[in-house]
């Protein structure tokens, strides 16, 4: 049984030109010649409990209004929505919290807005209070508050009860990283009981961390749904794409999605991957040196081409970055058909585990100006642990244990 | 009325706030809602003192002016209290109409309630008064119950209508205070009928709180019961002015989270 299904969920907000022509439509009349501005369009969407989705998208998509709407706060143009639960939700980094009164009397405000009891509100109001730790500043009036402050309290009020729904637009950044860390905690803890999460966020470690669900909003429309890491991908490809520029999209055959986009004035042609032995290869020793060696086609003379290489590991998380721009190394005045290769020699001092590479020929510091093309996946390869110590994560940090005993 | 029953707690609690918000940072806290209209009593009774002392036909009491001037300020204020606060409800609520999703209309049912509580602290402030100017209670003010009922309903009625419209046209509210200033001065409150020529007297009778003050007179001050027609009439204008502003504002509704 779904939690909450939309169906051709569409909001327009009709353009009036003044009060007048507002109060003759509200009488019904002259409806048909006003000018109305759509913001979200056939927006279909079924969600079960304990969903994780993130919303992503640029500023304008429409991410936050899709968000009030399935609250409840605005109303659809179009379409339907069915929610099955109670939802609890913090929009525009808040709950209408009012400065003069304490984070108290706001919290037990709120709750009775949201439609609690108040015996159940005093219930909770210790837990409430304890999970906001905002010490004494708890019955100081919150116009006193830092941002952060607020939002620990709206964070907790928000979860007080186990919402079946909640929404978290943008708010989570907001907090300090320890207080980042408690409320993923708490948002686990309520998906593991079964609450469906709907975050809009900018944050790609926060949505690959929780979400199990991405859905990129680009004008008003579901551009594009999946797992975070694809999702993101393709994000990230289409706010380089220029507009003549095509995202292509290709299954890598273990059920995965490559993203490779750009405007193909340069192309990257072959990538190949050699250890320390100069042999190719897709698997690497920790702390092996590697060589990435990567075949380029010039196509349209450019006047400044950079190469950049991004390794991600299994979630999609970046491991390291970087690329000739910062290295000095950008290539100036390149003609069509010239020869041209990069060799990226490293040290793999890498944990255990399969690697990506993201391989990227842009015209400056960033791929966002020029994006002559952008390969997601360009090649994936495995790190084993041959004749290291045994370590766990992401980094082989070469330990020297010094131990001085007695 | 379901969603009454249902938001009760919510409602109590709301009055509660916003008693607080109003004095939260204030030394005598309640106090000044019912200072504001005594004050305001005095000052008249200040001012007009010539008239003081003058008896009014059918008041037998030496404070006759005074207890007149009172019984129609009770009316007067939970009047253009509920019209006042209605006017800005949506726009002082904004914060909470954008971030929280709740029945809407609890708002109107606080400030009505709110408005109720003010009044109730006039009005046994009066009854205080009154007993000190040697005035005593009669058993018609029973009739006060269905009284304020009826003049917050009306109250009610254009509060909302008015407060819908200045969601889209700030200036309504600014012209709603000067208009309520108006209705103040065209009503018999400070002074009374007769002092308008007989000829112009029937032009109050299109003041649709002429009836409204009247029957507070009747109640308060002349300790009889208001005529049946009165009470009426006044349904007649309650059933009007809220079909106008429920209406308006079952159409509005959508609009006005959008436009805050």
């Amino acid at each position: 049984m779904s939690i909450l299904q939309l169906s051709g969920v569409g909001k327009s907000y009709v353009e009036y030109p003044s009060f007048r022509c507002r109060l003759l439509s509200w009488l019904g009349i002259g409806r048909e010649q006003l000018k109305s501005h759509c913001i979200l369009e056939d927006i279909n969407l079924t969600l079960d409990p304990g969903d994780a989705v993130a919303f992503v998208g640029q500023n304008g998509a429409g991410k936050s209004t899709l968000l009030k709407l399935i609250t409840g706060i605005l109303s659809p143009s179009d379409g339907t929505i069915e929610v099955r639960g109670g939802i609890s939700a913090i929009l525009e980094l808040g709950m209408g919290f009012n400065g003069d009164f304490t984070g108290r009397e706001n919290a037990r405000n709120t709750l009775s807005i949201m439609g609690y009891h108040p015996e159940e509100i005093e219930r909770v109001m210790p837990d409430l209070e304890g999970f906001s730790e905002v010490g004494e500043y708890f019955d100081q009036p919150v116009r006193i508050y830092s941002s952060g402050m607020q939002m620990r309290v709206a964070f907790a009020v928000a979860t007080a009860f186990r919402p079946e729904i909640l929404i978290i637009d943008e708010a989570l950044s907001v907090g300090d990283a320890y207080f980042q860390h408690k409320s993923f905690g708490r948002i686990r803890e309520l998906q593991a009981q079964g609450t469906t999460l709907l975050i809009v966020s900018h944050d790609r470690q926060a949505i690959q961390s929780i979400c199990n669900r991405a859905i990129l909003l680009d004008r008003g429309r579901i551009q594009k749904e999946g797992p975070p890491a694809e999702v993101m991908d393709y994000y990230n490809a289409l706010i380089a794409a220029k507009s003549h520029s095509e995202i292509q999209v290709t299954p890598t055959g273990d059920g995965g999605l490559q993203t490779i986009s750009g405007d193909g004035q340069a192309r990257i042609v072959e990538v190949k991957l050699y250890n320390s032995r100069g042999l190719e290869t897709a698997e690497l020793e920790v702390g092996e040196l590697a060589t990435l060696s990567i075949q380029v086609d010039v196509n349209q003379p450019l006047a400044c081409l950079v190469c950049g290489l991004m390794l991600k590991e299994r979630f999609g998380q970046v491991v390291f970055g970087t690329n000739t721009w910062f290295s000095e190394q950008a290539l100036d005045n390149v003609k069509v058909a010239e020869p041209l290769s990069f060799d990226i020699q490293f040290e793999a001092r890498l944990g255990v585990g399969s690697y990506s590479c993201t391989l990227a020929l842009t015209g400056g510091a960033t791929h966002l100006e020029d994006n002559y093309h952008w390969v997601d996946l360009a090649l994936v390869f495995k790190v084993v642990n041959r004749d290291q110590v045994e370590f766990i994560g992401s980094n082989w940090l070469n330990p020297q244990f010094t131990i001085h005993r007695g | 009325m379901q969603q009454l029953v249902d938001n009760r707690f919510f409602i109590v609690t709301a009055i509660k706030m916003d008693f607080q918000a109003r004095f939260s940072r204030s030394a005598f806290g309640t106090l000044w809602a019912i200072l504001n209209p005594l004050v305001m009593v005095a000052i008249y009774a200040f001012v007009l003192s010539k008239i003081m002392h003058a008896k009014l036909p059918g008041i037998d009491n030496s404070y006759a002016y005074p207890i007149y001037l009172i019984s129609g300020i009770i009316g007067w204020t939970l009047f253009t209290e509920v019209i006042s606060r209605s006017l800005v409800v949506f726009i002082e609520n904004a914060h909470y109409l954008k971030k929280l999703a709740f029945p809407r209309s609890n708002l109107v049912f606080i400030v009505l309630g709110a408005s109720f509580v003010n009044s109730l602290i006039l009005i046994l402030a009066a009854i205080l008064i009154f007993l000190l100017l040697d005035f005593s209670l009669a058993s018609s003010l029973l009739w006060l119950i269905p009284l304020e009922i009826l003049t917050a309903l009306f109250a009610l009625g254009i509060g909302i209508t008015v407060g819908v419209l200045n969601v889209f046209v700030r200036d309504v509210g600014q012209i709603v205070p000067i208009v309520l200033q108006l209705m103040f001065w065209l009503t018999p409150i400070v002074y009374t009928i007769n002092i308008i020529p007989e000829s112009s007297q029937h032009w109050l009778e299109l003041n649709p709180f002429f009836i409204i003050v009247n029957m507070y007179h009747d109640i308060l001050a002349y300790r009889t019961a208001p005529p049946l027609d009165s009470f009426v009439k006044l349904l007649a204008m309650v059933g009007f002015v809220n079909v106008v502003g429920f209406g308006l504002y079952k159409v509005a509704q959508k609009e006005i989270v959008e436009e805050l």
